[in-house]
């Protein structure tokens, strides 16, 4: 190895009497080109920076596996299968959790939907939501030009027989829903009170239900429309396809009664 | 003067041409690049004593490069390249560190 250190350098040449610093040495160098000596020096100076640009230009390219020994690769090869043993459990587990988050979804989604299906069904029957469906459209129309021959008592048989035809929802003008808690009385002056709400005739059921039986069941012999008849008002049922209930009820919650046990 | 334009010129021939490192050299040269980088420290810390020799440094240098590349190969004939490459560059640059401290000591007297 170099033997430059000071100590063992052998016949040290006679330094100039002037120049005593090795800074003034240095700067004699660099000022007066020329000293015996510096072109090897120079020669051997530009091998080192070609040699060292070129390694550091060689390490800068993507080769490392390029001449690199065995014993290296071999390791280069178990790190990376250790990573890969890694990186594969992490899926596997990554996996799990994913079909079980899937599963956790779908069985969160059918309750979800379940419980739209009886919030629909809830709805229907409570009357807080329209409602659309085949059905029929009554029209009575008071003979007497609403002197009040057609009443409350007419309308509530209509309701009852339309309800054990099974009327899924009924309505009374387009703005009354008749719910379970409905009532129907006589304001007196020919219009109906049906839930604080003044009907007046024509009065027009819609019913929401099957049209062949909710039809047949008005008519009959001292049914609905023969009452209606009888008391000189005129009935007229219509069977639709698709009748429209858009009016609703604001559902209200039970003052006193709650739910009880079930079964 | 001329040594250290014989240093640019030969980083700029190597950024230059950028050659492509033989791949039998490829283990050897980072150490020979150390090796040379110690026997240049150690000729600069002679000059600056007021010791240098030209001859000594040409001789110093060329053994350095050859004896580093000779204990690797002898490491990788023997299976154990990886930890003698590490070996010589640990003592080259305990060495690199002496020098430069002289040449510190020299240049900034501190």
């Amino acid at each position: 190895m170099s033997d430059q250190t000071p100590d063992d350098h052998p016949a040290p040449r006679p330094t100039p009497p002037v120049q005593a610093d090795g800074r003034d040495r240095l700067r004699a160098a660099f000022t007066k080109p020329g000293v015996r000596g510096q072109a090897i020096v120079a020669v051997l100076l530009a091998v080192l920076g070609f040699a060292a640009v070129t390694q550091v230009k060689a390490n800068d390219k993507d080769d490392q596996y390029l001449g690199a020994r065995q014993g290296d690769l071999v390791q280069y090869i178990n790190n990376l299968s250790l990573a890969s043993q890694r990186t594969e459990a992490e899926i596997a587990k990554l996996q799990r959790t994913r079909d079980a988050l899937r599963s956790d979804t779908a069985s969160r989604r059918t309750a979800v939907e379940r419980a739209q299906q009886q919030a629909d069904t809830l709805g229907i029957l409570a009357g807080t939501v329209p409602a659309v469906g085949e059905g029929i459209r009554v029209t009575v129309t008071d003979d007497a030009g609403g002197s009040g021959a057609v009443g409350a008592d007419q309308l509530l048989n209509g309701l009852e027989e339309l309800r054990d035809a099974g009327a899924e929802v009924i309505e009374i003008n387009d703005k009354v829903r008749v719910v379970a808690q409905t009532s129907v009385r006589d304001t007196g002056d020919g219009g109906v009170m049906v839930d604080g709400t003044v009907v007046r005739a024509p009065f027009v059921i819609d019913a929401i239900g099957d049209s062949h039986t909710l039809a047949d069941a008005l008519d009959f012999s001292g049914g609905f429309l023969s009452s209606v008849r009888d008391l000189g008002g005129k009935a007229d049922v219509r069977q639709l396809d698709d009748v429209r209930v858009a009016s609703v009820v604001e559902p209200k919650a039970a003052r006193y009664a709650q739910p009880g046990p079930t079964g | 003067m001329i040594a250290a334009i014989g240093l640019l010129l030969g980083i700029l021939a190597g950024l230059l041409l950028q050659p492509n490192v033989p791949i039998w050299l490829e283990p050897y040269l980072p150490i020979a690049v150390v090796a040379a980088l110690d026997a240049v420290f150690g000729a600069l810390r002679a000059f600056l004593d007021g010791i240098f020799d030209d001859k000594v440094f040409v001789v110093s240098f060329v053994s350095n490069v050859l004896i580093a590349a000779l204990i690797v190969y002898l490491g990788d004939k023997l299976g154990v390249g990886g930890q003698l490459s590490t070996g010589v560059i640990v003592v080259l640059g305990i060495r690199i560190f002496s020098n430069v401290a002289a040449i510190r000591r020299h240049l900034f007297h501190a």
